[in-house]
């Protein structure tokens, strides 16, 4: 009976002691520190489970963008590491590239802005799973995206055309970045290929939220030309857009994705309604607007 | 002589199960329900990679635990607890007692393989919600689990014919670390010279190469594992099984049990 007690009353207090060690330390549990940081060493003292270990770093490189993210950081020094760690126990865990091309290339807040690393990363996915077409697909993603390289794209995406069982559309894609066509055209066709080979649910999902904020800079970007040519005609700028729609012969009062109609500032801006519906649009935002964090993938 | 060996074989298993070594099958089946839905919740895509590997990687761990630590008990109980005499009074040859011993400890370790192979399984349906064709591959890293085990059991024996429980585990743990590293060593052997060559050499091929017997984390990834290799680590495992069998009987034999 005394035994029980004593074991009850010191569990708690043990609780209780480390509970308030934990507000003196805020963090302390998911301190940045890699122990190991070599993947060789790693994948040694590993033992031969390679597999569940990579389970663990991925894991790790999961919670770490997600933690880094919904905080708005700026920095990921880690997430690279993690990744490379995860990927040289696994070479074949495909995941890891895919999504990890995605936390690492795109710049904040949405990613950890290293698209250099990003690159590095697939290539060595590449490497080792050179029958994947996606990761090529991923890799002419970046250079397109994030670092607006036509040519490596376009030499991207025409070799992965070669792998055998390669969707078609990457041949497509290949004559589209060699001839620099129109970028929202591009990138609509990159995305809408996303939504229709991806299989996971968020990476869908993701890619809908891109083509809806794309179509909304289309708007905005014809809506401005639009207030500009008005201007140019009239010497003034347009009441509102049911005059804008009238003096322009356009049908009907143009509306974003969600149906709401566009609205016109009195300096004729054009401006979507509700900023937060379309985190990814960069046009037709209010001034000094910031978007908030949202998951995103290249996929 | 075939009775003798069974029945030994059939004491050292039911000897094992009153020691409660079925017990880790709780602890196993716990781990791997509690993987397979965390997991999902806290990663992504990897709820099947992690079923397996953790599955997998949980079937040898406490394989080779129990292997160890019954292994090495196996002589030296016998003859704290003065049942040897008992044993040995009757017509049974040293050999026999030995090769009983080995295989009561490995059919411990079947049994608990098989429960727990059919908890990673049962796991698996949980994650995936059927079956496809190349999970029947995890089969096959089961299959050289086992013959791991086999190996570590007689090395343990051959410990424990000699050794103290204490150092009979250092040395047998000390072998399953150095046998992941037995291709690191041939490496090594290879870029020596002269006499440091045939040494490293020598080790290299004396450990056992527990590496070719993982295929945990290709199985993960559906890729097929080649005949020549299940076969070849079938006869591998049965060639050093057989080879520390015979050195734990030829200690034994010559032991000095008054």
């Amino acid at each position: 009976m005394v035994a029980s007690a004593c074991l009850i009353l010191s569990l708690a207090g043990s609780v209780f002691v480390l509970h308030r060690t934990d507000q003196l330390r805020p963090q302390a549990t998911l301190d940045e520190v890699l122990f190991l940081s070599s993947p060789k060493v790693i994948k040694r003292a590993s033992l031969g489970y390679d597999g569940l270990v990579a389970c663990i770093y991925w894991t790790r490189a999961v919670q770490y963008f997600g933690y880094r993210h919904h905080s708005f950081a700026a920095s990921y020094d880690l997430l690279a590491p993690l990744l490379e760690i995860t990927t040289h126990l696994d070479p074949h865990l495909l995941v890891a590239y895919e999504f990890g091309t995605s936390f690492l290339a795109p710049q904040p807040p949405h990613g950890a802005g290293q698209p250099e690393r990003a690159i590095e990363l697939v290539e060595y996915g590449i490497q080792n799973n050179p029958d994947n077409w996606r990761l090529y697909y991923d890799l002419g993603f970046v250079y397109y995206m994030e670092l607006r390289d036509y040519k490596k794209a376009a030499e991207t995406f025409e070799r992965g055309s070669h792998v055998p069982n390669a969707h078609p559309f990457l041949k497509v894609m290949a004559a589209q970045m060699a001839e620099h066509a129109g970028e929202y055209e591009t990138a609509r066709m990159l995305w809408s290929a996303t939504y229709q080979t991806a299989q996971d649910a968020q990476i869908k999902e993701n890619a809908v939220e891109h083509l809806r904020a794309l179509r909304v800079d289309e708007d905005v970007l014809h809506l401005q030309e639009a207030v500009t040519r008005f201007g140019e005609r009239t010497g003034r700028l347009p009441a509102s857009v049911a005059e804008l729609v009238a003096a322009e012969g356009l049908a009907g009062t143009p509306v974003d994705p969600d149906g709401r109609p566009y609205k016109l500032t009195p300096e004729g801006r054009v401006e979507i309604r509700v900023p937060d519906d379309f985190p990814f649009a960069t046009k037709g935002l209010p001034p000094g607007y910031k978007p908030q964090p949202k998951f995103h993938t290249l996929q | 002589m075939r009775t003798r060996i069974a029945h030994i074989a059939s004491n050292t298993f039911r000897e094992a199960v009153r020691d409660r070594v079925l017990y880790n099958l709780i602890a196993f089946a716990l781990l791997l329900s509690g993987a397979a839905i965390l997991v999902g919740q806290i990663s992504i895509e990897i709820e099947k990679l992690v079923v397996i590997n953790l599955g997998l990687t949980a079937v040898s761990l406490f394989g080779i635990v129990i292997a160890i630590f019954i292994g090495i008990g196996l002589v030296s109980k016998e003859i704290e607890k003065r049942t040897l005499y008992t044993v040995l009074s009757r017509p049974v040859r040293r050999w026999e007692f030995i090769v009983g011993k080995f295989f009561g400890l490995a059919g411990t370790l079947v049994v608990n393989t098989f429960f727990m192979a059919v908890g990673v399984f049962a796991a698996l349906f949980y994650v995936s919600h059927k079956f496809v064709r190349a999970d029947a591959l995890i089969l096959v890293a089961l299959y050289f689990i086992v013959l791991e085990f086999l190996i570590i059991c007689s090395l343990a024996l051959l410990f424990s014919s000699f050794s103290s429980p204490l150092l009979s585990a250092v040395f047998a743990f000390s072998l399953f670390v150095i046998g992941n590293f037995a291709e690191d060593l041939r490496n090594f052997a290879g870029m020596a010279h002269g006499y440091s060559h045939w040494l490293a050499t020598g080790v290299a091929y004396l450990v056992p190469n527990f590496s070719a017997f993982n295929v945990i984390t290709s199985i993960a990834h559906e890729q097929p594992v080649a005949g020549q290799l299940i076969w070849q680590n079938t006869l591998y495992a049965l060639f050093y099984a057989t080879m520390a069998l015979s050195g734990a009987v030829l200690i034994f034999e010559h032991r000095d049990l008054k």
